[in-house]
């Protein structure tokens, strides 16, 4: 099969990251192949029948030919059970990829505008990062709070919509060590494009040690556990945090303690009420030059911890 | 007899701005269709062009991130329901139905140019939106985004509406035309099958139609009165409204190339001077097309948490429609065979509409097929792919239909080596801009990416350099259109020697198309 591996080279998907991505891969450069030859077939025959019978004289006679029954049966019906092939090779696959293993290893993830977060069942929660062992069943159970998002790994060739108001699942089966991308490609508004995640693939020993390791969050000094949360909730996704960039909202690097512009025009100066405000409700006073109705409210999410260990941690962005 | 006066045309018999305004002639409204839709191709060609131009390079260049989801809905939406839409059916189809079949107007000639306005009253209203909250859900309107959402969802969506009756009026019409004014002898199997391929998209304009128009009314009222139908938050279900919206937006897709393949069918049967091979295969795979259309809507939706039975049902008829439109390419290959064949610029673009919707064709093959989709649905492949049928196939259909007929719509010739200058432009800019998106899209770039990983951004850049020789090709066909209008020289009744009835009166034609009825007796290809 060596035109098989050829082929591979050439199609130009991701690198593989389970056994299914090699199964759609195969199937993919079948259809290449099988693709090229119809072309062949039938842009080969344009070419040659516009060369061939090219206008010689002003009067060419053409012979008159209405139909050929036998042909045009062929031509439905060849196409018609290559087609039927196709699509059972498809649903053989597809199979694969709905039917859920038992006994996965399950995580919960949440879509949001515009960020992925991750729950492990230990509590441990991470925000645009899956780590995932390799060579085990993992399931997503996937749900959003606000629009429609689509959870995608590219190498490992899997989908699925993830739905406000209900659970969809995908699973999994990393057979390669690694970091892989996770899109969004579900329209989902102004950070859509930026909707990036990483998908870490390690070994058993590693996945309990990073797990063991975040467990311990709780304990760390206030500014730091702010500094996790932060990362955790995404809004890095929006704030920039060590220089004044501008991204979706307000840059929070050297903010604090300094007099900012409100929409309506009321100067307002950043201290820890600000902040609190900021997060629970945030559109009660948006800094001028950024639009409203944008930043999620926390309202109700965070502990007074939590809220505490933020405030430190944008408090110390100096 | 007035009418009978050789130099009296439906262009100069009447004068006057109000004269076209108010005009119940099939042939003037056609050319309103074709003047509007121009005007709105090169509306939605500048977003294109915008688009291109931001995605050329990694990290916002251009435009804000905003800027570029609006720069896609307004080209999408404009594209789709303004241009493509009614590109052939209303241009072409207008001018040319009645004549094919030797009737002197469409049925109801009032309810065309109902159809007209309505058009107009819908696009007003969609641009309108551009100066009020301008819209950025794309043009499929997703729920709950188009709910949320700070842009005009709800004037858009009632601008779809009305431009969707419009549709359903044409469509209307052209099926009483087809049936009720057809010439004495002119029998089914005697009309051409540009006639056929519009009677088909017909009978899906007023069967799919109204469910987008419930489905948007839905909207609107969900978005206005919030009503909880389509938004969780509501107790609605979102992924009903893409059951919904998709069940006329499939359809809309023959509905926009269903035509294509009907001018294709007569551009190549004159250029090779032959009869079509396979006319009643030909008629009856558009036909075909038209119906199994309404039952393969979820192939949109193998992701979106529908059942896995329901992916594979669907995943079963969509491969069914592979079967007519192959038979389709077979005959107009088949009927090159032992033609004399001339490569006039219609020609060309019916040859490269050949070339384009064969790779339009397989790659939907691949769409189709469960695992596959999974991973292209909703990148760049699939972005590519409707390229190729919508543009490569219908715009390219559309624009060697005007080459065609422009000769019998303004009774003259344009600059032949211009017009294939023109060919050459967009077909070589089409596959330079097209091409590599399918390579993007198995690489796994999702589209309607304002921005995109570096690892994308070389295919990004060719890309979007052949933009810009599209957008040349079509700045220099209007042109040859304008310069055919000032200087070219006086057309014949017949320059390309076709068969069919408009090239039996003169160029242009009469208001009243035939001086005397026209009696067939012979098909509609007879060329021995």
């Amino acid at each position: 099969m060596m035109w098989m591996n050829l082929a591979r080279a050439q199609s130009l998907m991701p690198a593989e990251g389970t056994q299914i991505a090699t199964q759609v891969n195969n199937l993919y450069v079948f259809l290449l192949v099988a693709s090229l030859i119809a072309s062949a077939i039938i842009i080969g025959g344009m070419i040659f029948f516009v060369w061939k019978y090219r206008r010689k004289t002003a009067n060419d006679k053409t012979p008159y030919m209405s139909h050929n029954t036998t042909l045009e049966f062929l031509w439905s019906f060849i196409p018609l059970v290559i087609f039927l092939g196709v699509f059972a090779w498809g649903w053989y696959i597809y199979h694969n990829m709905r039917a859920m293993p038992k006994d996965a290893l399950e995580i919960h993830i949440v879509g949001k505008q515009w960020a992925w977060e991750t729950q492990y069942k230990s509590g441990v929660k991470a925000s645009n990062l899956i780590v995932a062992p390799i060579n085990t069943d993992v399931k997503l159970i996937m749900t959003s709070t606000d629009v429609i998002h689509s959870f995608f790994v590219p190498s490992f060739r899997i989908k699925q919509d993830v739905v406000p108001g209900r659970y969809t699942a995908l699973w999994f089966r990393a057979n390669k060590l690694g970091e892989y991308h996770i899109f969004c490609t579900e329209f989902c508004g102004t950070q859509h494009s930026g909707m990036i995640g990483t998908l870490r693939v390690v070994s058993q020993q590693e996945y309990e040690a990073w797990l063991e390791e975040e467990s311990k969050v709780g304990l760390l000094p206030l500014a730091q556990r702010g500094e996790k949360i932060f990362q955790v909730k995404a809004c890095a996704s929006c704030h920039s945090t060590a220089d004044a960039a501008v991204k979706v909202g307000p840059p929070l690097f050297k903010a604090f303690g300094k007099t900012h512009e409100m929409a309506n025009g009321e100067k307002v100066a950043m201290d820890e009420n600000y902040i609190r405000e900021s997060i629970m409700s945030p559109n009660a006073k948006v800094v001028k030059g950024f639009p409203q109705n944008v930043m999620p409210a926390f309202q109700g999410q965070l502990s007074e911890t939590e809220l505490s260990a933020l405030v430190e941690y944008i408090k110390g962005l100096q | 007899m007035a009418n009978h006066d050789s130099n009296l045309n439906y262009i100069n018999e009447f004068k006057g701005i109000k004269s076209w305004l108010f005009s119940l002639d099939h042939k003037r409204i056609g050319i309103l269709y074709m003047i509007s839709v121009m005007f709105f191709f090169l509306l939605g060609g500048i977003a294109a062009l915008g688009i291109r131009l931001e995605l050329f390079s990694v990290g916002p260049t251009l435009m804000t991130a905003d800027t570029y989801n609006q720069f896609m809905t307004y080209h999408g939406a404009i594209m789709v329901f303004m241009v493509i839409v009614p590109g052939i059916p209303a241009i072409l189809g207008n001018f040319f139905l009645p004549l094919h079949i030797g009737a002197k107007d469409v049925a109801f000639p009032r309810l065309n140019l109902l159809s007209w306005y309505m058009l107009m009253l819908g696009a007003a209203m969609a641009i309108a939106t551009l100066f009020i909250h301008r819209l950025d859900t794309g043009w499929t309107f997703y729920t709950p985004y188009s709910i949320k959402t700070s842009g005009s969802t709800a004037l858009m969506v009632v601008a779809v509406f009305i431009m969707g009756m419009s549709s359903v009026l044409t469509g209307l019409n052209f099926i009483a035309t087809v049936h009720k004014l057809r010439c004495e002898g002119m029998t089914m199997y005697r009309i051409p099958l540009f006639v056929w391929a519009l009677y088909s998209t017909a009978i899906l304009q007023v069967l799919a139609t109204p469910v987008l128009a419930i489905t948007l009314l839905l909207l609107a009222m969900e978005r206005i009165l919030g009503v909880g139908i389509f938004d969780p938050a509501l107790g609605g279900d979102p992924v009903l409204f893409q059951h919904f919206f998709w069940f006329y937006s499939h359809p809309a897709v023959y509905i926009m190339i269903l035509p294509a393949m009907g001018v294709v069918s007569e551009l190549i049967t004159t250029f090779s001077r032959k009869t079509i091979f396979g006319y009643t295969a030909i008629a009856y795979s558009s036909l075909g097309i038209a119906a199994v259309s309404f039952f393969v809507w979820g192939h949109h939706m193998y992701v979106s948490g529908q059942s896995e039975t329901a992916g594979i049902v669907f995943s079963f008829l969509t491969m069914l429609v592979g079967v007519p439109t192959a038979i389709k390419m077979f005959n107009w290959v088949s009927t090159l065979y032992r033609g004399s064949i001339s490569f006039q610029s219609p020609m060309l673009f019916a040859l490269g509409f050949l070339f384009l919707f064969m790779i339009g064709g397989v790659t939907g093959i691949m769409l189709a097929t469960l695992a596959i989709d999974v991973h292209f649905h909703d990148t760049y492949f699939v972005v590519a792919h409707f390229h190729y049928v919508m543009v490569g196939g219908t715009l390219m259909a559309l624009m060697g239909g005007f080459y065609y007929w422009i000769p019998k719509m303004f009774g003259k010739m344009y600059n032949e080596g211009l017009a294939r200058l023109t060919f050459v432009l967009i077909f070589i800019g089409f596959n330079v801009t097209f091409f590599p998106q399918f390579i993007l899209g198995a690489m796994g770039m999702p589209r309607r990416y304002f921005d995109y990983i570096p690892a994308y951004e070389s295919l990004n850049r060719i890309s979007t350099v052949g933009s810009w020789l599209i957008g040349a090709g079509f700045l220099i066909s209007l042109y040859v259109i304008i310069d055919c209008l000032v200087r070219g020289k006086k057309a014949p009744e017949n320059p390309w020697g076709s068969k069919t009835l408009e090239w039996t009166v003169a160029s242009p034609p009469p208001h009243h198309n035939f001086h005397h009825d026209p009696v067939v007796s012979a098909g509609p290809y007879e060329y021995r």
